[in-house]
């Protein structure tokens, strides 16, 4: 129905002569059209976060201002509790929903290849899949190998194993692949927003602001310093610190891997590494932090405000979650059990999350990091063109 | 026996149970609404007037004490108590830090709001978050809050409260109480029986909307006065402005409201223009519009503007009728096309050309035009054409209960020991006519945590009485 307006509308706009025909709407992106012109007459929600000051600037919310302010949403909550034309309104506003629930649709819309957007949709079952395959790819490889998974000749050293030329050229091929296939898809992005963002370059100063948002986490500081909602209207900096530890828990341990590489390619020195070696220091103080922060992110997703968001995403939240948290759990399990008949089971366990993970990073929950970075850069972009909005108010 | 009784649920009500908990009495508050749509009027607010000497975080320059009462006095046209107005504007100046420490967070002026930058402190994400914020440091205190309670009446021994009956026959008892349940705007029935009939036959307030709650039913107010106590205001006044006829028939709230008509012009059923669109500038000029409308046959009217005017104005919560020939957008808002069309016409022709500013009050205007348009008059001739449906949209009521600067009730005169009052069920006393932003959330503060305040302490007085 909402698809047969919108063509009704075009062909409203063509045999008009207009010059711009308005892109066809999904529903989903209709429903944030229609509640971002209840808000842009409403406004009381600009201190919270980057959405409003943005919203302000549009009359109206074509395809790409709606995927634009849809990535830019930090799904914080703050707007739902604050809104007179929340659900039981007959307005039935709900930004942090609508907002999601396009999202999702942004990240399938520019998947690459896009064929494989489609993996966004069932999501847990593409984590599920990609779990099994990675595990029953090392098992299978370790009982071909050492003969055995409990104990063996391995003298606690892995690549007596999995020799290391074999685990680069498993993994190399897949985290290319992941990078590749995510720049494709926030490139297909940028070119779609960037005309409806004030079309003006990057520079200096907006990366400089995108990126203190980005690693700040600016936006779930509820605009006034006291954290974002998540069971109720009460404001927590919880979310905002267990991402934290998310986020450069994950950074350390990249960190670490980085390192190696270099310690191995360049100084010849190989694995495995000991403490206090800088790879191994990386390493356990990002996994541990993985842990806690991927721990924490859980709890307060089941206890999430039932409106927040959009459900049907939830297994994909919590997939991904899971899996950061298997990753640095079995890296720390095989540290501390290196020296056990079990390290060939923890090395796989190990290796086939890590596979999972990498495998999965381009159409999995990771892709919110890099389409919101994205919306950052461009808001912080167009909020330094003068707007050409002039209302008699002001 | 309980201290404090608060009675109401939005920001006066709990200054007030706040305010009393603070000072050490047991507080109970009966919330009429459910919890979703608590708050009263309160939700919908997004402002406190606040007199300042100097820049303040959100607010810039400075707002004095004299200058605020005489904008004061402007608006009301004289009909204010100055000792209660005074004492209200001096309330607003330090009672922000008290705000704050109960989770109240202020924003800089909105995009569209920034003609109140001096003069209004913005609660980040409105009223509803201030209620919140209210409502959590209340709960988190030990207030004891009941929602789905609304009282009907008020058992009183002679000038004293003794008693709050509820709809459901409770009968509750406290050392003293607060009433802070709002105004009559919402009874269908008292607006009709205010507003009469016209000589048309009609009932005008039955087209009337509801800006605000649908739980201000006036149920204690009329109660209230039936057992004596002293009313204040003009049961026949009420604060309106225009808004979009489409809006719901309560809690439209402040997204509903149609900010062009300055500029362009409004034509009522009849197609016939009948005020000066241009009069001032529309912040200064929008309350008096939904009067205005209320008067014309069927109380609608119709905001008329061309492509021109297209991103001058807060943009509206729904779309325009659209058209690209005058005749065409008649017919399609159900306006009789050739007196349309004729109207139109006519202010073109009578408009002078001028240098258009829609930021100050620029030379357009008409000539040989009556009504005339005396700022802003373009000629409406750039399609598409956008027409938008007037309907009256009543804020609020002004008719309330007399209070002295204590906040108490009052009785022949003569104020009650134990029973308080505060918000809009007295804003009246302050604010007998007119309106400007943010006065209301003033009083409201002032007089909630007043009447908190000695309502603690006239329930101390009772236990020491009791005692003794």
């Amino acid at each position: 129905m909402q698809q047969l307006e919108s063509l009704a509308r075009e062909a409203v706009a063509l045999a008009a002569g207009s010059r711009t025909v308005i892109p066809i709407l999904s529903a989903r992106e209709a429903e944030v059209g229609r509640q971002m012109q209840i808000c842009n007459a409403c406004r009381y929600c600009e201190g919270f976060c980057a959405v409003f000051p943005a919203m302000t600037r549009r009359l109206e919310f074509g395809k790409a201002d709606i995927h634009f302010l849809a990535n830019l949403c930090h799904n914080c909550g703050a707007c739902l509790h604050a809104c007179q034309y929340a659900p039981p309104h007959e307005f039935a506003v709900n930004v942090p929903q609508a907002m999601a629930q396009v999202r999702g649709q942004t990240y399938v819309d520019y998947a690459w290849p896009p064929a494989l957007g489609a993996l966004y949709q069932r999501n847990g079952l593409t984590l599920s899949l990609a779990l099994a395959t990675g595990l029953a790819l090392f098992l299978i490889l370790a009982v071909a190998v050492n003969g055995t998974l409990w104990g063996g000749q391995l003298g606690g050293n892995f690549y007596n194993l999995f020799p290391h030329n074999l685990l680069v050229g498993l993994f190399a091929p897949v985290f290319l692949f992941a990078t590749l296939a995510l720049a494709m898809g926030v490139r297909g992005f940028w070119r779609d927003v960037t005309p409806a963002t004030s079309g003006a370059p990057l520079s200096g100063p907006a990366a400089a602001e995108a990126t203190d948002a980005v690693l700040r986490l600016k936006y779930l500081d509820g605009g006034h310093g006291m954290g974002c909602n998540n069971d109720d209207d009460a404001f927590t900096l919880a979310r905002r610190r267990f991402h934290h530890f998310t986020f450069y828990g994950f950074l350390l341990c990249f960190a670490a891997t980085s390192v190696a590489t270099i310690y191995h390619y360049a100084f010849g020195w190989t694995a495995p590494y000991e403490l206090p070696s800088l790879p191994k220091l990386l390493g356990v103080v990002g996994g541990v932090s993985l842990m806690i922060g991927t721990a924490g992110l859980w709890h307060l997703n089941r206890r999430r405000h039932p409106l927040h968001g959009d459900a049907v995403q939830r297994p994909m939240d919590l997939g991904f979650i899971a899996l950061l948290f298997l990753t640095s759990a079995s890296g720390l399990a095989l540290w501390l059990g290196r020296g056990t008949p079990a390290l060939a089971v923890l090395l796989c366990l190990h290796l086939g999350a890590v596979m999972a993970l990498f495998a999965t990073l381009p159409y999995g929950k990771f892709g919110h990091g890099i389409f919101r970075s994205a919306a950052l850069l461009r808001h912080a972009i167009e909020k330094r063109q003068p707007n050409t909005i002039g209302l008699a108010a002001d | 026996m309980l201290d404090v009784l608060v009675i109401g649920g939005g920001n006066a009500a709990l200054c007030a149970a706040l305010m009393a908990r603070e000072a050490g009495a047991s507080v109970t508050l009966l919330e009429a609404a459910p919890r979703e749509w608590r708050g009263g009027n309160s939700q919908h607010t997004r402002n406190l007037r606040c007199m300042h000497d100097a820049p303040q975080d959100v607010l810039v320059d400075a707002y004095p004490e004299e200058e605020y009462w005489q904008d004061l006095l402007k608006v009301t046209g004289g009909i204010t108590n100055e000792a209660l107005a005074r004492l209200t504007i001096r309330a607003s100046s330090n009672c922000r830090d008290w705000m704050r420490k109960h989770g109240v967070h202020f924003q800089p002026p909105l995009s569209g709001a920034l003609h109140v930058a001096r003069t209004n402190a913005f609660f980040m994400g409105g009223g509803k978050a201030l209620v919140n914020a209210y409502f959590r440091s209340a709960e988190k205190l030990g207030v004891q809050i009941r929602y789905d309670t609304a009282v009907v009446s008020v058992e009183l021994d002679g000038d004293r409260f003794v008693a709050a009956c509820t709809a459901s026959g409770e009968r509750i008892e406290a050392r003293s109480c607060v009433l802070a349940a709002g105004g009559f705007e919402s009874n269908r029935d008292w607006l009709r029986e205010a507003w009469g009939q016209n000589g048309r036959g009609e009932w005008p307030s039955d087209n009337f909307l509801i800006r605000g709650t649908r739980f201000n039913q006036g149920v204690l107010l009329k109660s209230m006065m039936e057992a004596g106590a002293d009313s204040i205001g003009d049961p026949t006044q009420a604060h309106m402005v225009a808004i979009d006829a489409r809006a719901p028939l309560y809690d439209g709230g402040i997204c509903t409201r149609i900010d062009c008509v300055s500029l362009g012009v409004v034509v009522n059923r009849e197609a016939q223009r009948f005020y000066d669109e241009g009069e001032d500038f529309w912040p200064k000029r929008y309350a008096i519009w939904g009067r205005l409308v209320a008067q014309q046959p069927g109380q609608i009217g119709y905001s008329i503007i061309d492509q021109k005017a297209i991103g001058r104005f807060m943009p509206p919560v729904f779309a325009g009728v659209t058209a690209n020939t005058l005749a065409e957008l008649a017919s399609r808002l159900g306006l009789p096309e050739r007196a349309f069309v004729h109207t139109v016409e006519a202010y073109n022709a009578a408009c002078r050309p001028g240098s258009f500013d829609h930021t100050a009050l620029d030379d357009c205007r008409t000539e040989g035009l009556t009504p005339a348009k005396t700022h802003w008059a373009r000629p409406i001739d750039t399609p598409p054409y956008y027409g938008y449906a007037l309907k009256p949209g009543v804020t609020f009521t002004y008719l309330g209960l007399k209070v002295n600067d204590k906040s108490a009730v009052h009785f022949g005169g003569r104020p009650s020991p134990n029973l308080f009052v505060a918000g809009e069920m007295m804003a009246g006393n302050v604010l007998g006519q007119g309106y400007t932003a943010g006065v209301g959330m003033s009083i409201g503060t002032a007089f909630g945590r007043i009447a908190g305040t000695q309502a603690a302490l006239a329930a101390l007085k009772e236990f020491e009485h009791a005692a003794a």
